[in-house]
C-alpha cells in the first residue's frame, strides 16, 4: 500500500469527518472550555479553573434538580419497559384489530413535544381537565396534578409514559416475531403454563431487546426537559426541575453560559456512567449465560 | 388393544378442506409412517393428534382414553419438531428436564430418565452445552432425548429426517430404526420421502388429496398399490402407466392390448376387472427389461447409469412413455431402437377410477 493511496482514501470519509467534528467534536471541547470559564452571552469571559464545578456542588437548586431527575427516570423507565412489553405481546398477532392498535399506540410517538404537553394539561387540569371531572363525578377532590410539589413528578412521568411508549413496543413487537412458532408449541407439547412460557421462553428470547430498551430509555430520560418545561415550568417551587431545565435556565435566563456548561459535562459524565454500568453488567450476565 | 384410534377427523383451514373424514388404528408398539406430498394433510393429521391444531369433527383415541379435548402437554405423546424447537437458551439438560419438570416428576426420576436417554443417544458429553453450540445431528438427537425421557405413549416425529444432509441421514434412519426397537410405544412419522417410510414404517400410510390413499406394510404398498396415485408416489422411478384395452377371451386371466398393438397375459383375474371404461397397465421399471425377442420396440430418449444397473427412458411407437431396465454395462444410446421385454406376470391393471388391480396370489 502506497501513501498516495492512504490519502485517497481519508478523501472518502473527509465530508463525515468534517461534519463530525463541526457538529460534535468542536461543541464538545468548546463545551468543556467554557465550563472552566466564567461567561455570559457578551464579553469575552475569564478563566476561572474548576470554580464552577465547586459552585455547582454547592448549588442547592442543581442538587435537587439532579435528584428530581433520578426520581423522574425511576418513574418512567421500569413502568414504560413493562407497558411496553405489555402491549407488544398482546398486539403481536396477525389480526386487523392488532394492526391498527399498533398504529394507534404509536402515534403518540410520532407527536412533538409541544402538542403532547397540550393533550395532558387538557388531562391533567384539576378544574376542567379530564381527570379532574372523572374526580369529581366519582364524589371526589380533583387531584392537583401540576400544582401539589408530590404530584408534579409523577404528572411528568405519565405525560412520557404515554409519549414514549411506541418505540419501545415496537422493538419488543420486532424481538418477539423472531421467536419461533414451533418453540411454543414444544413448550405446549412440554407441559409449560402461560407463565413458564414467558418466563422460561419470551422473556430470556428477548433479554437483548430488554436490555437495548432499558438502556436508550434511561439515557433519553436523564435527558428529560420539553415536559418539564412546558407542563410544569418546572415548578411547583423547583419540585419538578430536571437537569436539563436547570442548564437550560441557567444559560438563556440568566446568560451564564459556563456555569451551565459546568452542569453539562456533569450530566453528561452521569449518563455515560450510567449507561457504562448498565452495559458492563448486562455483558457479564449475557456471559454467564453462556451467549449464543 | 390398539394404541392410537382415529375417527372421522375432518378439518378445514377457512374455505380449504384440509382433512376429509380419516380413520386410522394404529396397534401398539407400532412404527407408522404419513408418507405424501406436500399440501396432503400428513403434518395437520400429525398436529391434530398432538393437540397443535383442533380438529372440526372426529375423535382421537389413545390407549383406550379419548385425547382430542386434552391440552398437548396431558395427551401423552412426545414430539420431534422439524427444525428440533430445542430451547436456546437452556443447555441440553435443562431442555429434556424441562417438560418433567413441569409435569412435577421426582428430582431423581429426572436425573435417571435423563442419564438413560443420553447413553443411548450417545450424547453424554453434550450435557451443558445449549443448542447454538451444536451441529445439527447432535441437536437432532437431543430433540430425540426430550421425547424419549417423557415415556410417551406415542412419538410423534415431523420430517425427522429432512434438515439432515445425506449421509447423516442415512446413519440417522438406522438409528431410528434402532431406537425404535427400544421404546414401548407407538410411533408416528410424517415423511416425503418414500425410503424414510419404505425402510422405517411397519406400515404406510400414503395420503394425498384430503384422504388416506392406503394403508399397509411397505411391501403391499409397493406390490399391491390402491389407485393410480400410491402406484406412482412410491417407487422410484415412478412406475409406467399405459392405456389399454381388455381383449376378448375366456381365459381365467385378463389379456390386455397396449396401444402400439402388443399384446400381454396378465395375472389379473378377468372376472375383477370392470366390464367397461379405459383401462390402463402399469409396469415398475424392473418389469420391462431390455432386448429379448417378439416384445415391442421403443426409442431411447435417456438413459440414467445407476452403476448396478442402467435405467432406460424410452418411447413406444405410439408414443407413450416407457421406463425398462437394463444392466449395469448397458451399451445403449440415446436414439437407438430397442426391444423390449415386459413381463406381463408383474403387471399391474388399473380401472377408469384409478382403483388397483393385482396378480392374485404371492
Amino acid at each position: 500500500m502506497t501513501s498516495a493511496r492512504d490519502w485517497r482514501g481519508l478523501l472518502f470519509v473527509a465530508p463525515f469527518l468534517l461534519l463530525y467534528s463541526l457538529i460534535l467534536i468542536f461543541p464538545l471541547l468548546r463545551g468543556l472550555w467554557l465550563s472552566l470559564n466564567q461567561v455570559d452571552l457578551f464579553g469575552a469571559g475569564h478563566f476561572v479553573g474548576a470554580g464552577n464545578y465547586v459552585r455547582l456542588a454547592h448549588d442547592p437548586v442543581f442538587g435537587t434538580s439532579l435528584i428530581n431527575t433520578f426520581e423522574v427516570t425511576l418513574m418512567i423507565v421500569p413502568a414504560l419497559t413493562v407497558i411496553a412489553l405489555a402491549l407488544a405481546m398482546a398486539l403481536n398477532r396477525g389480526t386487523k384489530g392488532a394492526a391498527v392498535l399498533r398504529g394507534v399506540f404509536f402515534s403518540s410517538a410520532v407527536l412533538s413535544v409541544t402538542i403532547v404537553t397540550l393533550i395532558w394539561r387538557f388531562v391533567l387540569a384539576p378544574d376542567a381537565g379530564l381527570l379532574g371531572n372523572l374526580w369529581t363525578a366519582l364524589g371526589w377532590q380533583p387531584l392537583p396534578f401540576l400544582s401539589d410539589e408530590h404530584l408534579a413528578l409523577p404528572a411528568l412521568a405519565i405525560t412520557t409514559i404515554w409519549w414514549s411508549v411506541g418505540f419501545p413496543m415496537l422493538l419488543f413487537l420486532a424481538g418477539l416475531q423472531q421467536i419461533p412458532e414451533d418453540m411454543y408449541e414444544a413448550a405446549a407439547l412440554d407441559n409449560a403454563s402461560r407463565w413458564t412460557m414467558f418466563t422460561r421462553i419470551t422473556l430470556p428470547a428477548l433479554s437483548r431487546t430488554l436490555v437495548l430498551v432499558v438502556m436508550l430509555q434511561t439515557a433519553a430520560q436523564l435527558q428529560l426537559f420539553g415536559q418539564s418545561q412546558l407542563l410544569t415550568a418546572g415548578g411547583p417551587s423547583g419540585a419538578s426541575r430536571t437537569a436539563v431545565l436547570f442548564l437550560f435556565e441557567t444559560a438563556f435566563g440568566r446568560w451564564e453560559l459556563g456555569y451551565a456548561s459546568a452542569a453539562a459535562e456533569v450530566l453528561f459524565l452521569i449518563i455515560l456512567a450510567v449507561t457504562l454500568t448498565q452495559y458492563w453488567a448486562t455483558g457479564r450476565a449475557t456471559a454467564a449465560d453462556g451467549g449464543r | 388393544m390398539a394404541s392410537l384410534e382415529l375417527k372421522g377427523i375432518g378439518k378445514s383451514f377457512g374455505a380449504t378442506p384440509v382433512l376429509d373424514h380419516v380413520d386410522l388404528a394404529l396397534d401398539a408398539r407400532e412404527f407408522i409412517a404419513f408418507l405424501g406430498p406436500s399440501g396432503s394433510g400428513k403434518s395437520t393429521l400429525l398436529r391434530i393428534i398432538a393437540g397443535l391444531e383442533s380438529a372440526d369433527s372426529g375423535e382421537v383415541w389413545l390407549e383406550g382414553k379419548r385425547i382430542d379435548k386434552l391440552p398437548p402437554g396431558k395427551r401423552g405423546v412426545a414430539m420431534v419438531f422439524q427444525h428440533y424447537a430445542l430451547y436456546p437458551h437452556m443447555n441440553v439438560r435443562e431442555n429434556m428436564a424441562f417438560g418433567l419438570k413441569n409435569a412435577r416428576v421426582a428430582v431423581g426420576e429426572i436425573d435417571r430418565r435423563i442419564a438413560d436417554a443420553v447413553r443411548v443417544l450417545e450424547i453424554e458429553p453434550l450435557l451443558e452445552r445449549k443448542p447454538g453450540q451444536l451441529s445439527g445431528g447432535q441437536r437432532q438427537r437431543v430433540a430425540i432425548g426430550r421425547a424419549l425421557v417423557k415415556e410417551p405413549k406415542l412419538f410423534l416425529l415431523d420430517e425427522p429426517l429432512s434438515n439432515l444432509d445425506a449421509a447423516l441421514r442415512l446413519r440417522t434412519r438406522v438409528e431410528l430404526a434402532q431406537l425404535k426397537q427400544r421404546v414401548d410405544a407407538a410411533v408416528i412419522m410424517v415423511t416425503h420421502d418414500q425410503a424414510e417410510a419404505m425402510t422405517l414404517a411397519d406400515r404406510i400410510v400414503v395420503m394425498n388429496d384430503r384422504t388416506i390413499q392406503q394403508v399397509g406394510p411397505p411391501m403391499e404398498i409397493y406390490n399391491r398399490p390402491a389407485n393410480v396415485f400410491v402406484a406412482q408416489f412410491v417407487g422410484s422411478p415412478a412406475m409406467t402407466l399405459l392405456p389399454a384395452t381388455l381383449d376378448d377371451g375366456r381365459g381365467k386371466f385378463a389379456r390386455l392390448k397396449l396401444g402400439d398393438g402388443t399384446q400381454m397375459e396378465t395375472r389379473v383375474e378377468r372376472s375383477a376387472l370392470p366390464k367397461e371404461g379405459s383401462l390402463r397397465l402399469g409396469l415398475r421399471p424392473e418389469a420391462v427389461r431390455v432386448g429379448g425377442e417378439g416384445g415391442p420396440s421403443a426409442k431411447v430418449e435417456l438413459v440414467e447409469r445407476l452403476g448396478e444397473r442402467t435405467l432406460v427412458y424410452a418411447r413406444l411407437s405410439d408414443g407413450q412413455p416407457i421406463t425398462a431396465e437394463d444392466q449395469g454395462d448397458s451399451k445403449v444410446k440415446i436414439g437407438d431402437s430397442v426391444p423390449l421385454a415386459i413381463d406381463g406376470a408383474a403387471a399391474h391393471v388399473f380401472g377408469p377410477d384409478g382403483a388397483g388391480y393385482h396378480r392374485t396370489g404371492a
